[in-house]
């Protein structure tokens, strides 16, 4: 597989006319990609996703050169929710509609130069070397958008065995707002998707970011996400983990001046010995910030579900509240659950906890309802949704809740 | 100040700072098959423990040092350290405490160990382990009227060789990680327990280590079985003389619990943690590994943790039996610079196994305190159970406290609780208690005490005076 990516490497960059520094950063990142492969379980933030051996099993040969398409889309994949949108098609983008918006206050610019920087993570090495159309999203002070983004990922039909890498930033500039929906429809095939964001959030701003992965694909997804908060500025994020063979969501978030506050609210829901990971670092890196994070877990099937979340507390950020909770439902034989809910703290006067369980539906529950003259099937199901809508009663944008009740089946 | 009153500052700190002035035998310097053979030659052993030993030196031949651990330590030389320091006069074993080496006594009697039988009213058994070799077992006699075994490892390995055949090396084998290895080669002595079956052991056991010699690194190895039916309490207490230079400290704890039985294990560790610049202080890492090897077994690990420059170590229960139980306790409190990486692995793989982790832990000064633990639950260990709790305590803005836990779950009937919580004393409660005539060292002494409660409450009787007027010297001058 290493040579083919070599050659791939190779095509690519010759096919296209970069710059010289632009070259050397591609070429150095790839360098360093291919000294060390992809993760293993030997480092610590891949202890419990050993994505080499998933690459190995699931891939025979990765193809990374580009793939361009046309597709006539004619799906409704969120139904009737007013929206702005990007599409993606194979990882590039094919459209951008700003038609509920002041497009004057919005600036979307594309293939941008990659900054000089080498990770310690290597797909975000390989993301750097591969990826073609770097493209930022900035919305300019005091706007707010009326609608939410939605950004569409689709694949084409032909596409299959290949290795996407994309990175799109956003920059919100001081009293700002802005929603995203992030949503896929993809093809059936194997493909490994490697998605990149930088996220800058600016004094007094909100962004609310919604990751749906919903269909059902036998795709290998991780997105790593970088995110930065400025003073009283707001991100909330949710994550609906389901469709995917694998996934991991990677979110990387910075407190960077004082009141900012994080809620990141996730769903693992699988079955069908479907692998995902939600990671989360929260830095608090000054006073009077807050974090909130509550993941809830429902594993069938031969699933494995894994949870990797940290709350770093600097010495200088006091008063600073913290919390983590995860929760996991283990509903059949051979599934696995794996949590590392850590605490790095180094100020004094703060408030940090985490809990985390796992466990089966507790029988006394599922009496109570059968007495009742429901199924044990219904019963199961209706504890389930209970346990999951509590995370999706959580969205704080109305519209979004009622979509994503209405992709999960979960109602009241 | 002056030198002298520095020193008398000192030792008010730590009260076991002295160090005895007694003619020592060593190994020669350095790691080698040589200094092995010498050790084992010189204990008089069998050629199996040789061999034990020198297995597990080939394996360490090829280990690497460690390196993950939040604690970093500046490399230890191997080569540059005694792995063998006996008092001289233990050269022709003495047979009674009569003969024992008066100096030897007097060290002990400073410490607080009652050797002398007459001491009876503590009714504590007690195997006292200087620098290298243990130097005397009280109660002997009492204890084996039961058929309870309590003597120095050495001389288990002499007269009930086929017990220690039997188990020694089967929780921690010669293959394990890197200072278990080493210790695996290099042990010099230790306590063996052995309680037969159906027996309740009538006291509290107890070892007290203590290094006194300086370059030397202590490797004692610990072996308790507990037959069929049997319960014993065991306690472990460590102190260490003063010195300016890192002494390491990496001793193998092994037990083995058989159906039915029940092994409680108390530690007041209190080596010399170093002063208040972080200048010397042990090394302490340490295994401790149980097993719960038969059916309805219980292993519990109680843990005071107050000195050591560095403390690494995971008291461990591995619970094979159905229906076993395994329980840790711990309480660390690192002030100035000490640093400890410290927390337990609960490995459960028999059915409707039980496990509890109450984990406190206390950081002061620019000391770094870090609870790192694992539940893991394997796909064959029907209904079993844990619960952990790790709660830390901040006090100042220099200090870090910090968890992680590692939760596997691969039963689908099994339930996993876990939680944790990090803050600091209340100024609300600082005032609840200044108001009604605390001074402010009271008040967190009285705080902490509360905060400990629940662990403390684990230890035996003469062991939590002990442990809870430690807590409050660990803190002292951290207030305020």
């Amino acid at each position: 597989m290493e040579n083919n990516i070599k050659l791939n490497f190779e095509s690519y960059l010759n096919e296209k006319n970069f710059t010289s520094s632009q070259k050397e950063i591609k070429e150095i990142n790839f360098d360093n990609f291919i000294k060390n492969g992809f993760p293993n379980r030997r480092i610590e933030d891949w202890k419990f996703s050993d994505l080499k051996k998933i690459i190995t099993n699931n891939f025979e040969n990765i193809d990374f050169s580009k793939k361009e398409a046309q597709l006539n889309i004619d799906e409704n994949l969120i139904g009737d929710l007013e929206h702005n949108k990007i599409t993606f098609i194979n990882g590039a983008i094919s459209n951008i509609d700003f038609s509920y918006e002041n497009e004057d206050k919005i600036i979307v610019e594309q293939n941008l130069n990659l900054e000089n920087e080498l990770s310690k993570n290597t797909l975000l090495n390989l993301n750097t070397a591969f990826v073609s159309n770097y493209t930022k999203i900035l919305v300019k002070k005091g706007y707010q958008f009326k609608k939410p983004l939605v950004l569409f990922n689709y694949l084409s039909h032909d596409l299959s065995n290949s290795g996407l890498n994309t990175r799109l930033d956003i920059n919100l500039e001081d009293e700002a707002s802005l929603n995203i929906i992030n949503i896929s429809n993809e093809n059936l095939n194997n493909n490994f998707l490697n998605f990149r964001q930088k996220i800058n959030i600016g004094k007094n701003s909100i962004l609310k970011n919604y990751s749906l992965d919903i269909n059902e694909t036998s795709n290998i997804k991780y997105s790593f996400k970088d995110i930065n908060l400025e003073k009283n500025s707001h991100l909330e994020y949710f994550i609906l983990s389901k469709g995917s063979k694998f996934a991991k969501h990677d979110i990387n978030c910075s407190l960077n001046d004082e009141y900012g506050s994080v809620v990141i609210n996730g769903i693992i829901d699988l079955n069908d010995k479907k692998h995902h990971e939600i990671k989360t670092i929260i830095n608090h890196n000054e006073e009077n910030c807050k974090s909130y994070q509550l993941i809830k877990s429902v594993l069938n099937d031969g699933a494995k579900g894994v949870y990797q979340g940290k709350i770093y507390v600097n010495s200088k950020a006091q008063k600073t509240d913290g919390y983590q909770l995860s929760r996991a439902l283990l509903l059949s034989n051979e599934v696995e659950f794996n949590a590392k809910p850590e605490l790095e703290i180094y100020a004094d006067d703060v408030k940090c906890s985490h809990g985390s369980t796992s466990g089966n539906i507790d029988e006394n529950s599922i009496f109570y309802l059968m007495s009742r003259g429901l199924s044990y099937a219904q019963s199961k199901k209706l504890l389930t949704n209970g346990f999951l809508n509590e995370v999706i009663e959580k969205i704080t944008n109305e519209d979004v809740k009622l979509l994503v009740k209405k992709l999960t089946g979960i109602t009241e | 100040m002056d030198n002298r009153q520095k020193e008398i500052d000192n030792l008010k700190d730590y009260k076991y700072g002295f160090s005895t002035d007694i003619e020592n035998t060593r190994a020669p310097k350095g790691l080698n098959e040589d200094v092995i053979k010498f050790i084992s030659n010189i204990k008089k052993e069998p050629q199996w423990m040789l061999d034990f030993r020198l297995k597990a030196f080939e394996r360490f031949k090829q280990l690497k040092e460690p390196d993950w651990q939040k604690p970093k330590y500046p490399k230890i030389d191997y080569q540059d350290l005694y792995y063998y320091s006996a008092p001289k006069s233990m050269d022709d074993k003495p047979k009674s405490l009569d003969e024992l080496d008066p100096k030897l006594l007097e060290t002990y009697k400073k410490l607080g160990i009652p050797l002398q039988e007459q001491a009876r009213l503590n009714g504590i058994a007690v195997d006292a382990v200087f620098d290298s070799v243990s130097v005397a077992t009280t109660f002997k006699e009492e204890l084996t009227k039961q058929g309870i075994i309590f003597c120095s490892m050495s001389e288990a390995i002499q007269k009930h060789s086929d017990l220690v055949k039997k188990y020694l090396g089967t929780v921690i084998p010669t293959t394990d990680h890197f200072f278990a290895t080493l210790n695996s080669a290099v042990f010099t002595d230790g306590s063996f327990v052995y309680i037969p079956e159906g027996v309740k052991c009538p006291m509290e056991l107890s070892t007290y280590f203590r290094i006194n010699a300086s370059e030397t690194g202590q490797f004692e190895r610990t072996l308790i079985i507990a037959d069929k039916g049997s319960y014993v309490s065991y306690l472990e207490g460590c102190t260490a003389p003063m010195r300016d230079e890192n002494q390491l400290h990496a001793a193998n704890v092994e037990l083995i619990a058989l159906d039915d039985a029940e092994i409680k294990y108390s530690t007041v560790q209190n080596w010399y943690p170093g002063d208040k610049d972080g200048k010397g202080g042990i090394y302490n890492f340490v295994t401790k590994r149980g097993l719960c090897k038969g059916k309805n077994s219980k292993i519990s690990w109680t843990q005071v943790e107050t000195g050591s420059a560095i403390t690494w170590k995971y008291p461990s229960c591995i619970l094979k039996g159905d229906n076993s139980v395994g329980e840790f306790y711990s309480i660390a409190i690192t002030n100035n610079h000490q640093k400890a990486d410290t927390g337990t692995k609960m490995i459960h793989l028999g059915k409707n196994t039980k496990s509890k982790i109450i984990s406190k832990g206390i950081s002061a000064g620019n000391s770094d305190m870090m609870y790192r633990g694992l539940v893991d639950i394997s796909s064959k260990a029907d209904n079993s159970r844990n619960f952990t709790q790790c709660d830390s305590l901040l006090m100042g803005n220099k200090c870090g406290a910090h968890t992680i836990p590692y939760i596997k779950n691969k039963n689908l009937k099994s339930n996993i609780e876990h939680e944790a919580t990090t803050s600091k004393i209340s100024d609300e409660q600082l005032y609840y208690c200044n108001q009604r005539g605390l001074n402010q060292e009271e008040a967190v002494s009285l705080i902490v005490n509360g905060f400990c409660k629940e662990v403390l409450q684990q230890l035996p009787m003469e062991f939590a005076v002990e442990a809870q007027k430690l807590v409050g010297i660990s803190l002292e001058g951290s207030v305020g």
